[in-house]
């Protein structure tokens, strides 16, 4: 027999917070954060109950939760409306990764690009429904805490969960990148490679991971309270160790994961970081072609139940 | 799954919502008229994120972060379909070192992807439990054993990549910065581990008794007679296709069909095909590593790997052996590259190229402009493509379910669904189970 059954005895935990993890447009990255916490997994189901994650239990629950994460963009009619439901049905509700704190790299669309955006993508646009433009959960609902990056820490992620079961505010830092890499005696990237670097105008919650692997930050954790946005952006364009960056190359760094933050979307409008693009139609085929029965295998297949 | 009425009197409808343990959302909806199926549609409908249109005036280094972003959990297939398409266009010849050390990060992921896939996602299925902690009450060291397997996978992401879930490291012409040899090299008892936990998943995955059905399809896979295929190979069927890995187009298409927020395809003919585990293991097996070669011959699984969907996750084990034998084969020959990456130089014109992610082919293409930047992208992720064969396989199974009590029905139909590990957010760029049924 492969397969050994244990019935441990495991620590029988009254009334475990209620918690859900939910998604809207996104990768599923923030979400995959909480299963990729392989060796504390198993001890976080003992304390928490978690009622709601589709991606990892067949049990569903529309509520309510003590505890919500809420992963991804408010994209599209029906997100809208499933957010302002889950709101009411949530005492905690914990907006987790860039795309639902900033609204991620879908949220760099503006209206205007919209129609092109679905031409580009599909021959019958109409077919798809979506919103304008892609937005942050806050947007829409109040939002109690938020864990930013793309994707969230780890880290943060045990210092939230711990701080929800002692009843404490979490601690998660709003100091600069650059700070990090001060601590772990990096060399900076943009003095020794002349790498631009977002280093200095965004939060750190990443330990650092872009300039510790030899490469500049590229904003995954969002801007920094009161972050020197211009003065960065000036010095990449005037500065004398960043070589021939014109300003629209410095324009589309501040255009990333959290590029539809408020100040960095206000550089990368000034500098034309992202010049509207003319943008060839869809190559697909459009649904008028596509058949209404199933697909069948090949005709000898054995699939075809006995007539 | 429930019934739902609407349509026709005659026409009984089912419609299973909210697909579980798959990434991304989607339902399956199924119309049944005169005890035939006439319709079984996979409905995505996980929002639209347009990263073919996101990725317009990007550099190639910038679509390589970008594209990472469609999937949190095949983020190197992504990046590894662009980087090779770009340097294959700009000409750029890559040390030895840095195409090893890609087939390293490919392993990670494979690793990590197929450990997720069988211990948290599909395992519940057989063993008939919700999700894997509740499996955990019964099957402790089982799930442990999964979470090990996954989590060694994962760390060598992160030291290759900096983070496990989209990291940082590829670059067009090599790596922002490449390992120190002691530092891989301290992963190899972690490897071994993981090595024999794949090898006792592979007898795990052979416990678990499969739905009967078998049907005949076209599977198609890259080939590389010198390895298995992952990073390079020209894309090859069991139906006796042989295109370069550029030339995808060629053979295949794409289309848009009501139901779905995913664009379909399917073959010039019109006809599904599968790709994935099973795929490679039927089309590619020769090339396995010896390891895991040996692990397929003892199983004796390679017919019903090939007719069997359900034993999809036989071949899922088979292909973590592979990985994580590979990996500690390159980690034994590594070798630091003088530079990490070598220089390259823009150029306009249409780049192109097919890598193996865990789910089967990954097809990447950009047009670039006279400026260096894309001026058109295309992306046809694996669960795009493999649509219309799930539709066409629950089409084909359907009818054996319909009679049975309708909770057994949905769990069977759900099983089929997640033995193809779809992976929704990416072919949105999906799964709730409806059936509509019409009485004879």
């Amino acid at each position: 027999m492969a397969i050994a059954t244990t019935a441990p005895a495991r620590a029988a935990v009254v009334n475990r917070p209620r918690v859900g993890v939910v998604k809207f447009a996104s990768c599923d990255g923030c979400q995959l954060t909480i299963l990729d916490l392989e060796d504390e997994l198993l001890a976080l189901t003992d304390r928490f109950e978690f009622v709601e994650f589709a991606e990892a239990t067949s049990r569903r629950s529309s509520g309510p939760f003590d505890v919500l994460f809420v992963e991804g963009s408010i994209s599209s009619p029906e997100q809208a409306v499933e957010i302002a439901r889950l709101r009411a049905a949530t005492r905690t509700l914990v907006t987790i990764g860039a795309c639902a704190t900033a609204g991620g790299i879908q949220a760099l669309r503006t209206a205007a690009e919209h129609e092109a955006f679905r031409a580009a993508v599909y021959p019958s646009p109409a077919f798809v429904e979506s919103l304008a433009v892609a937005s942050p959960v806050a947007s829409y609902v109040n939002v109690d805490a938020e864990l930013r990056g793309c994707p969230i820490d780890a880290h943060q992620l045990v210092e939230l969960l711990t701080a929800v079961t002692t009843g404490r505010r979490p601690q998660l830092p709003d100091q600069a990148v650059c700070l990090e890499c001060k601590r772990r005696g990096l060399e900076c990237v943009v003095v020794t490679r002349g790498e631009p670097c977002l280093g200095p105008v965004t939060a750190t919650g990443c330990g650092a991971i872009c300039p510790g692997m030899g490469r500049g930050c590229y904003g995954c954790f969002g801007p920094r309270e009161g972050a020197n946005v211009d003065g960065l952006a000036r010095w990449f364009i005037d500065g004398p160790a960043m070589g021939e960056l014109a300003p629209g190359d410095v324009g589309r760094l501040f255009a990333g994961f959290t590029g539809a933050a408020p100040i960095f979307r206000e550089v990368t409008d000034r500098l034309e970081g992202r010049p509207l693009i003319q943008l060839q139609p869809a190559g697909a085929y459009p649904a008028e072609l596509a058949a209404h029965t199933p697909p069948r295998w090949a005709s000898d297949a054995r699939e075809t139940p006995d007539a | 799954m429930h019934e739902v009425k609407g349509g026709r009197t005659s026409d009984l409808r089912f419609q299973v919502q909210n697909l579980t343990r798959v990434e991304g959302e989607g339902s399956l909806h199924l119309l049944v008229r005169d005890g035939a199926v006439a319709e079984a549609h996979l409905q995505i409908f996980e929002a639209p994120r347009y990263f073919e249109a996101l990725v317009a005036g990007r550099t190639p280094n910038e679509v390589i972060d970008i594209v990472s972003r469609i999937c949190g959990i095949c983020p190197v297939a992504y990046q590894m379909s662009a980087v090779h398409a770009f340097e294959d266009l700009l000409g750029v010849e890559v040390e030895p070192t840095t195409r090893a050390l890609r087939r390293l990060l490919y392993c990670a992921e494979w690793i990590e992807s197929h450990a997720l896939h069988i211990y948290l996602l599909h395992a519940p299925d057989f063993l008939g439990y919700p999700s894997a902690v509740e499996m955990a009450k019964d099957h402790q060291q089982l799930v442990a054993d999964g979470l090990r397997l996954k989590q060694v996978g994962n760390h060598l992401l992160a030291l290759l990549g900096g983070r496990a879930i989209h990291p940082v490291s590829v670059r067009v012409g090599g790596w922002s910065r490449a390992p120190r040899k002691a530092r891989l090299q301290a992963m190899q008892p972690a490897l071994h581990e993981a090595l024999r936990l794949a090898r006792a998943t592979v007898d795990v995955a052979l416990s678990l008794t499969p739905p009967v059905f078998e049907r005949e399809p076209r599977l198609v896979a890259l080939h590389n007679p010198r390895e298995y295929p992952m990073n390079e190979g020209r894309i090859i069927s069991n139906d006796g296709l042989n295109l370069a890995p550029q030339a995808w187009g060629e053979a295949f298409h794409e289309i848009q069909v009501p139901w779905s927020n995913a664009l379909q395809a399917r073959g010039s003919d019109n006809l599904p095909y599968l790709l994935g585990p099973a795929a490679r293991i039927v089309l590619d097996n020769e090339q396995l590593h010896p390891l895991a070669r040996e692990a397929l011959a003892a199983s004796g699984a390679l017919e019903s790997i090939r007719v069997n969907p359900y034993r999809s996750i036989v071949a899922r084990a088979i292909e973590l052996v592979h990985a994580t034998a590979d990996a500690i084969d390159i980690v034994d020959a590594y070798v630091p590259p003088e530079r990490p990456a070598v220089e390259w130089t823009a150029r306009p014109g249409t780049a192109a190229w097919a890598t193996e992610a865990p789910r089967g082919l990954l097809f990447h293409r950009y047009e670039i402009g006279e400026d260096g930047k894309i001026a058109a992208a295309t992306i046809v992720p694996p669960t795009s493509q493999n649509q219309a064969a799930i539709e066409a396989d629950v089409a084909a199974f359907a009818p054996r379910v319909l009679d049975l009590p309708m909770d057994v029905a949905t769990h069977q139909l759900e099983q089929l669904i997640r033995a193809y590990d779809p992976c929704i957010s990416c072919a949105t760029h999906f799964l709730d189970l409806s059936i509509q049924r019409a009485p004879a």
